[in-house]
């Protein structure tokens, strides 16, 4: 989905370099036809939204949602599918996933200073008792598998059951991967992950028989 | 402890991967992206790019070798060498660059810096020093690939730098660049003890065990590595051992 915000280009490639065939496009008809749909995004929530909007993608990814066709937000991408950010004041999302986008703590869990953007290559974690882990994109990959990411902000589902794999960054859990349904979203950047990102990339591209929202 | 990154330095002039020493006598090496490609499949944390004679457009420029080696790598590249304005860092960035480095511009005009933070972020601006050590725990900021000299001190200048929005520093010692003789410690510690913001340790690795001066003792966040790379001195994985052996974090790289 190309609503005109960032370089698109290492996606498409990491795509093709997984056997996919890309379109990048922002026309109505080919992404309601499109057996897989990627929601990119850098830069600020609002206006990624506010660009949506104007160009009604946003009805468009709410439809292939329900449809059950498998769609992956990254990045920015991944925020913007929950209800609202608190990015520059609240702003609404998509609302796919229930929850909120908030700012990654300044504070490690030990109360000491961090920086903020979280920016490098970190560890992914599953969560406890994730039985579902199987049914979704993160079935290849291990713990502690690293990925890269670049962000201010972070997704946070009201549901812990949409929680799929965490990264911890000063001891305090980031969403690093979520999930609900056929709708997926991960914080990292696939595209620039190395092998890690590569084959979460083919294992969207491959799942099947995803249950539609739930 | 932080995940130390592990970044495969190109220097390249024309169409060609090149290396130095001192920043000068340039041998060339062979093609950029032949190297880009097995530095990613050892499993290099990141790429840097730097174009040692700042040729940013035209054919067989920069931007042309970026592109191409955005087909095969997947994994964050930084480009410098002649990005003089916020068009050129976009015209990078669209070539599939994730961060610019600069040194030159941001030196005659520091507020390219803040141009640069403010448009992409500051995790895209990377400011780019080249050093010369001139007096007991005193470097000089040299820029064009190491030739003039500044008159400006690194510490004073890496400060401004970063209040003015530079996200991270790839700080080359041109006195240690290409010699094998190991990483200027001193000068890593002093920068690293001044600014909150990552600093890349650049020249003088001569063996995998370098890495470990850099960072335990140096406070580097990040190494970059050519000459040791390029003759086949090493390969990624054997400086990642080195490291992890030596009680370094690096990341958990599976090849796929």
């Amino acid at each position: 989905m190309d609503y005109g915000v960032g370089n698109l280009l290492s996606v498409r490639r990491a795509l093709e370099q997984c056997g996919a065939t890309v379109a990048v496009t922002a026309d109505h008809e080919a992404l309601l036809a499109a057996p897989r749909v990627i929601l990119p995004g850098v830069g600020a929530f609002a206006n990624a939204m506010a660009e949506l909007r104007r160009q009604g993608l946003d009805t468009v990814a709410r439809e292939i949602a329900a449809r059950g066709v498998p769609l992956l937000g990254i990045c920015l991408g991944m925020q913007m599918l929950l209800d609202e950010s608190e990015e520059f004041g609240a702003t609404e999302g998509l609302g796919l996933i229930p929850g909120r986008v908030v700012p990654v703590p300044a504070l490690s869990a030990q109360g000491h200073p961090q920086k903020v953007p979280h920016i490098g290559w970190n560890g992914l974690v599953f969560p406890e008792g994730k039985k579902s882990k199987a049914t979704t994109l993160l079935g290849p990959l291990k713990p502690g598998a690293a990925v890269y990411f670049v962000h201010s902000f972070m997704a946070e589902p009201a549901d812990p059951a949409h929680r799929i794999a965490d990264c911890l960054y000063g001891g305090i859990p980031i969403s690093a991967v979520i999930g609900r349904g056929s709708v997926f979203g991960c914080q990292f950047h696939p595209e620039k992950s190395g092998a890690v990102g590569l084959t979460m990339l083919r294992a969207f591209l491959e799942c099947s028989e995803i249950p539609v929202l739930a | 402890m932080r995940k130390i990154r592990l970044i495969a330095r190109l220097d390249i002039k024309g169409p060609n991967l090149i290396k130095g020493i001192h920043l000068e006598g340039l041998r060339v090496i062979g093609s950029p992206n032949v190297h880009a490609l097995r530095y990613y499949q050892q499993g290099a944390d990141e790429l840097i790019y730097m174009d040692c004679v700042a040729s940013l457009y035209g054919r067989n420029s920069l931007g042309e070798i970026v592109k191409s080696a955005a087909q095969d790598v997947f994994v964050p590249m930084t480009v410098g060498g002649g990005i003089r304005s916020v068009d050129d860092a976009m015209y990078l960035l669209r070539c599939g660059a994730d961060k610019v480095a600069v040194n030159t511009a941001a030196v005659a005009n520091p507020q390219l810096i803040s141009d640069i933070a403010r448009r992409f972020g500051s995790q895209c601006m990377v400011l780019s020093i080249e050093a010369k050590h001139i007096g007991p725990d005193r470097w000089e900021v040299y820029t064009d690939n190491g030739r003039e000299k500044t008159g400006r001190d690194v510490i004073s200048w890496v400060k401004q730098a970063v209040a003015l929005g530079a996200g991270e520093v790839l700080l080359t010692s041109v006195d240690r660049e290409g010699t094998r003789k190991g990483f200027d410690v001193r000068m890593i510690r002093a920068v690293t003890q001044e600014v909150g913001v990552p600093v890349i340790a650049s020249g003088g690795m001569g063996k995998p065990g370098d890495v470990l001066d850099a960072v335990l003792e140096g406070g580097a966040d990040a190494v970059a590595m050519a000459d040791i790379l390029h003759y086949g001195r090493a390969t990624i994985g054997d400086i990642r051992s080195a490291a992890s052996t030596g009680g370094i974090e690096v990341r958990a790289y599976e090849p796929a």
